[in-house]
């Protein structure tokens, strides 16, 4: 396999966050679709009708499948930066 | 529109949308002594197609595609063309004095700003024929996938599968590969003689031509298998994509059941072409029209992208889908037409072989255009609206009892009325509805155009209004 593309990356500093209670790492400037992507974290919430698992999906900010909790406000994990500490929850539909 | 709103400046022109039509134009436009305000929701300029690497991205090695939108970026710093990124446009509306208002959500207090005129560059969106479990976590959009690698350099998870149509079937795989990730096979509808068709217009850009080479060639060289004339017909897994089902087609791309094969994986990369995003020159009130070569429904325009509506003009992508290679032109093309417009000075911005670059461009959409057989990979099952979860069997019921267009579809399922907009079942909606009732798109036409464009958080709505200063009526007697 191919490794050399990405052998040569450089990553900013590492940072921890919190999705649903649990510590991830990530990278400083990174999304939080990015760091959950790379924690292979796929399923980041419940659809609110059928209730299917969702993920992200458009990756561009139209679909709205990888909205997630951020201070009780819904945002889009794939627009949204993480940032050192950050808690981020999955979002509950009642 | 919010009255209370405060701050508004007016520009000679607005251009929503940073990508290589809208920075283009925008540059072109500033350099005239315009007063020009730039708009993108993204982080930096490049749009889609030249999307700019994440900040946590230190160093790495720059593809040939990332250097023209490194140049871009550059030469928007230098030009100075005032810019707000990370910034959406939610509305655009006529104002009182033969203007625009344009409505913004963004990290600054500017509410809305008002404009003479306003470019439209808001590029494409993808269309992605919904199959049963199209909705499973580790299924990607085929550019939504580009956008993942672009901006972070990740690869999907595990065995991937890419399949869809056109030419960006093979760059997402080739991409995947080179990113150290696992490309298990690619599925294209598209027969090899669909592409010896497109190749007389391919020739018109060699390098180009030569890129795509390229990319099937490292695909050969890992032994990767290509099936061609196939699609999915099914994505399984429980709580994540555990594997896909193909099925070859016959030449309407109407599934053939009794050659099929499972494929275990767990990311699917997939997506048939791109659409016009349209929503932002419909609100204006522009006229639109039907052209499945150009990708679907897009503004009427004249020569230089003005749009039916004074003071809207339109280019890139979102005017027809005609790729990168015509985009700048199509942008420097709208900033002459505003420049002439507003200033009667006549530019002269550059026409060389732009009539190639479409014909290129067309080509690559052809091979994009739905079949009529795509219909039958639905389920009746299969959610189309994902928002709302409604599926194919909801749809055709309502079409049945009498629903034959988009508004009707939706008023009696909801379908479309979720936060993406309709963005994502709308073009399936118009599919089916076409396939019941004989109509043709241009008669089935489009939902009403309503705002917001994009989710805008209620703050952005209210303005400075504070629920503690609304006035509460006392309890009325009985």
């Amino acid at each position: 396999m191919n490794k050399g593309a990405v052998s040569q990356v450089q990553r900013s500093e590492k940072i921890s966050f919190q999705f649903d209670g649990i510590d991830m790492d990530a990278y400083e400037g990174e999304t939080i679709a990015a760091a959950l992507f790379r924690a292979e974290v796929s399923h980041l919430r419940d659809a609110p009708n059928s209730k299917n698992p969702r993920g992200l999906f458009c990756v561009m900010g139209v679909c709205q499948e990888c909205v997630v909790s951020v201070d009780g406000k819904i945002v889009e994990a794939c627009r949204t930066n993480v940032s050192d500490g950050l808690i981020v929850n999955r979002v509950q539909y009642v | 529109m919010v009255s209370s709103l405060i701050g508004c400046n007016m520009y000679d022109v607005v251009v929503i949308g940073a990508g290589p039509a809208g920075a283009n134009a925008a540059i072109d436009a500033h350099d005239h002594g315009l007063r020009v305000l730039l708009i993108d929701e993204g982080r930096d300029a490049g749009g889609q197609v030249w999307r700019p690497k994440s900040g946590s991205i230190l160093k790495a090695s720059v593809t040939s595609i990332e250097r023209k939108g490194n140049q871009l970026r550059e030469h928007l710093q230098k030009s100075e063309v005032k810019r707000k990124f990370e910034t959406r446009v939610w509305h655009i509306e006529k104002s009182d004095n033969g203007g625009w208002i344009v409505g913004l959500s963004g990290p600054d207090d500017e509410k809305q700003v008002t404009s003479r005129t306003v470019i439209i560059a808001t590029g494409a969106q993808e269309r992605i024929i919904p199959v049963n479990g199209w909705t499973l976590p580790g299924v990607l959009g085929l550019a939504g996938s580009t956008a993942l690698m672009k901006e972070n350099l990740l690869p999907p998870h595990g065995r991937s599968i890419v399949a869809g149509t056109g030419p960006l079937v093979f760059y997402v795989a080739s991409e995947i590969q080179r990113l150290g990730g696992n490309v298990t096979a690619i599925s294209t509808l598209n027969s090899k003689l669909d592409w010896c068709k497109a190749l007389p217009s391919m020739i018109l850009k060699p390098r180009l031509l030569f890129q795509g080479l390229c990319w099937v060639l490292s695909l050969y060289l890992k032994r990767i298998p290509i099936f061609w004339r196939t699609g999915i017909i099914t994505i399984e897994g429980e709580n994540a994509v555990e594997g896909v089902t193909i099925t070859k087609v016959d030449k309407d791309w109407a599934p053939k059941k009794d050659h099929q094969r499972y494929i275990p994986c767990e990311s699917v990369c997939y997506g048939q072409g791109l659409l016009p995003e349209i929503s932002a020159s419909r609100l204006t009130g522009a006229d639109h029209y039907y052209d499945e070569k150009l990708g679907g429904w897009v503004p009427t325009i004249d020569d230089l992208g003005r749009t039916s509506e004074k003071g809207i003009y339109a280019c890139g992508d979102n005017a027809g889908i005609l790729g990168v290679t015509v985009a700048p032109i199509s942008g420097k093309r709208a900033a002459q037409a505003v420049i002439e417009d507003l200033k009667g000075e006549n530019p002269g911005a550059g026409q060389s072989n732009l009539k190639m670059m479409q014909k290129f461009g067309r080509a690559m959409t052809v091979l994009n255009i739905p079949r009529s057989g795509l219909i039958k990979f639905i389920d009746d099952e299969t959610e189309i609206c994902r928002c709302e979860g409604i599926t194919k069997r909801d749809i055709d019921h309502e079409i049945a009892h009498g629903a034959q267009s988009h508004n009707a579809v939706k008023s009696g399922t909801r379908c479309g009325m979720g936060p993406c907009g309709g963005r994502f079942c709308m073009d399936t909606v118009a599919m089916l509805t076409a396939h019941h009732t004989s109509k043709t798109r241009e008669e089935i036409g489009l939902p009403t155009a309503r705002p917001p464009l994009r989710p805008v958080i209620l703050d952005t709505l209210s303005g400075d209004l504070d629920y503690d200063d609304l006035p509460i009526p006392g309890v009325s007697p009985l």
